[in-house]
């Protein structure tokens, strides 16, 4: 189990939905959420492949956001970089993530989206995803469960926020222009958060 | 998807090239990044630096000249660029100065400027930024991220542009930016949608007989679809909902923009503008100028926008000064 390996699994499943995140977003929004964030994992991996074998997670994490930045565009660029920005600054030191850092840095991810998109829950945005998944995974480490199972159910709630996003119409990016022609449509941002969340389980699941 | 290009992947890098290949005498690209500077620098004014997604054409490349913009980023198509872009390009067109960034509002363009800005005064340059939101379409602020910046920006760009020009303090240029920005309106349609290359296929369907009004310019869906109407309804339409604004009255003068959206002829255009220029002549308003082509374009879409820009003695002074760019020269 690697930092660099768990990095790799995010994003190439982000590089592997890239058309299916673009259909969402040519319903929604400009058609090139998937196009961007495929873009920039696709800059980012061999950053990260030539990082050190130290798994000095927040290094790794620090390089995700930077590489993010310039290389996405678009909202999703600032927002996810800023985010994998604060994560590794939640991290500092760390080669082993145990449940309360993770949690630390799923917040800090979900504030930085925050400070710098101004959106709040219910605005149909990735927070829609993000913010429902801390929640669930904070009640994970209540009932006693390790990182990897507050995880699962981080992303089971993920995924329940992206079918709320179906329900609600846009306040925020693009999107808020359709007004309520946005109802009915998955938010490509939620659903980007939720594929990253989810094969970051699927990979540290079948690492144990 | 049928288009005259090379690789769906390559096609800002191939156009900013192409650009600079053939117009020489105005632009020259930053090395390395993708940002498009004037052939000859001008020192000792306040730099203005704009850009935003790729598709646009002429916009914002084609505005950089003597008289408009010293900087253009471009980003991939209908993509914000990203801050290291911004960045370079304010650190390259500073004089000392200072730079004012003009940003059309979608979320994804005001933050990545914002961290170029941040980075830039980290560097103790003085960065300022206007904000353009003149479509009129997207109706209640407050359910959404506001207005977004389309045509009304070259306005900006041209008044801005002309006003850095006179040596004025980065303070006054954003003013009369400002300025533009609170009385410029625009309102747009499409007949047809636009096809993203590295997508492949069309941002939306149209059926044949249905318009879409109250569109952006970048291929997302606009307000409300209808039934196709004629050019003079359509023009009553666009100029109704500019007007409802109210802050249009009877003598005053108004720049116009009949801008294309990329796959519209002129001829369509200026009947369009025909009935524009009837309508507010009705009203009466004073048409000082009226700009009519492809000014702020959405790839290959079929469509119009109309901007309406209230003047005052400031504002038509800069308006009708000399420009001297690719896409717009005046004397
Ligand atoms: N202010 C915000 N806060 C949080 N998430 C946001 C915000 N604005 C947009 N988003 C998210 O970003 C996603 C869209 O990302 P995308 O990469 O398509 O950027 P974009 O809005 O198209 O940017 P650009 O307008 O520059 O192209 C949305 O689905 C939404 O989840
Ligand atoms: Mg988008």
């Amino acid at each position: 189990m690697t930092v660099k390996d768990a990095i790799k699994e995010v994003g190439q499943a982000v590089i592997k939905d890239k058309v299916f995140l673009t259909d969402l977003d040519q319903a929604i929004g400009d058609g090139d959420h998937g196009i961007n964030m495929a873009r920039g994992f696709e800059s980012v991996l061999p950053k990260i492949a030539a990082l050190a074998d130290d798994n000095d997670v927040a290094a790794a994490l620090k390089a995700v956001g930077m590489g993010l930045i310039s290389s996405v565009g678009g909202a999703a660029g600032p927002l996810y970089g800023t985010a994998f920005l604060r994560a590794a600054g939640a991290c500092k030191g760390k080669t082993a993530i145990d449940a309360a850092t993770a949690k630390a840095m799923l917040d800090a991810a979900i504030k930085g989206i925050q400070d710098r998109g101004k959106a709040q829950q219910g605005e149909k945005t990735m927070l829609d995803a993000l913010i429902p998944a801390s929640d669930a995974f904070a009640d994970g480490i209540k009932a006693g469960k390790n990182a990897v199972e507050c995880l699962g159910d981080a992303v089971q709630a993920a995924e329940k926020g992206v079918e709320y996003t179906k329900k609600i119409s846009a306040t925020k990016g693009r999107a808020s222009y359709l007004g309520e022609r946005s109802i009915g449509h998955q938010d490509p941002g939620a659903t980007s958060s939720t594929i990253m969340l989810t094969a970051l389980y699927k990979y540290l699941k079948q690492e144990r | 998807m049928k288009k005259i290009i090379n690789n769906p992947d390559n096609v800002v890098e191939e156009m900013l090239n192409g650009m600079t290949a053939s117009q020489p005498q105005y632009l020259k690209r930053l090395k390395g990044f993708d940002v498009i500077v004037r052939a000859n620098k001008k020192t000792d004014k306040v730099a203005l630096v704009s850009g935003g997604g790729s598709g646009h054409e002429p916009a914002h490349a084609g505005y950089v000249g003597r008289g408009m913009l010293d900087a253009a980023v471009a980003g991939p198509v209908f993509t914000s660029p990203t801050p290291d872009q911004i960045y370079e390009a304010v650190k390259e067109v500073n004089t000392g100065k200072g730079v004012l960034l003009i940003i059309k509002n979608y979320s994804g363009d005001v933050m990545n400027f914002e961290m170029a800005a941040e980075m830039a005064a980290a560097d103790g340059i003085e960065v300022e930024k206007v904000v353009t939101n003149d479509d009129v379409a997207v109706e209640n602020s407050t359910w959404t991220i506001g207005r977004r910046g389309i045509a009304g920006t070259v306005l900006v760009h041209k008044i801005a542009g002309a006003k850095a020009e006179t040596g004025a303090a980065l303070a006054d240029v954003k003013k009369a930016a400002e300025k533009v920005i609170a009385n410029v309106r625009s309102m747009g349609m499409a007949l047809s949608p636009c096809t993203v290359p590295a997508a492949g296929k069309p941002s939306f369907t149209l059926p044949d007989n249905q318009m879409e009004i109250g569109i952006g310019i970048h291929g997302e869906p606009g307000t409300h679809r209808e039934a196709i109407r004629s050019a003079d309804e359509i023009a009553q339409q666009l100029v109704d909902k500019i007007l409802a604004e109210n802050i249009y009255n009877s003598g005053d003068e108004v720049a116009v923009i009949i801008n294309g959206l990329g796959a519209t002829p002129l001829m369509e255009l200026y009947i369009l503008s025909h009935k524009v220029q009837a309508i507010l002549k009705e009203k009466g308003l004073k048409m000082v100028k009226t700009y009519v082509g492809n000014y702020m374009t959405s790839l290959e879409m079929a469509g119009c926008s109309v901007t309406l820009l209230k003047l005052d003695d400031e504002l038509k002074e800069l308006l009708l000064a000399p420009a001297d760019t690719p896409a717009l020269v005046q004397f």
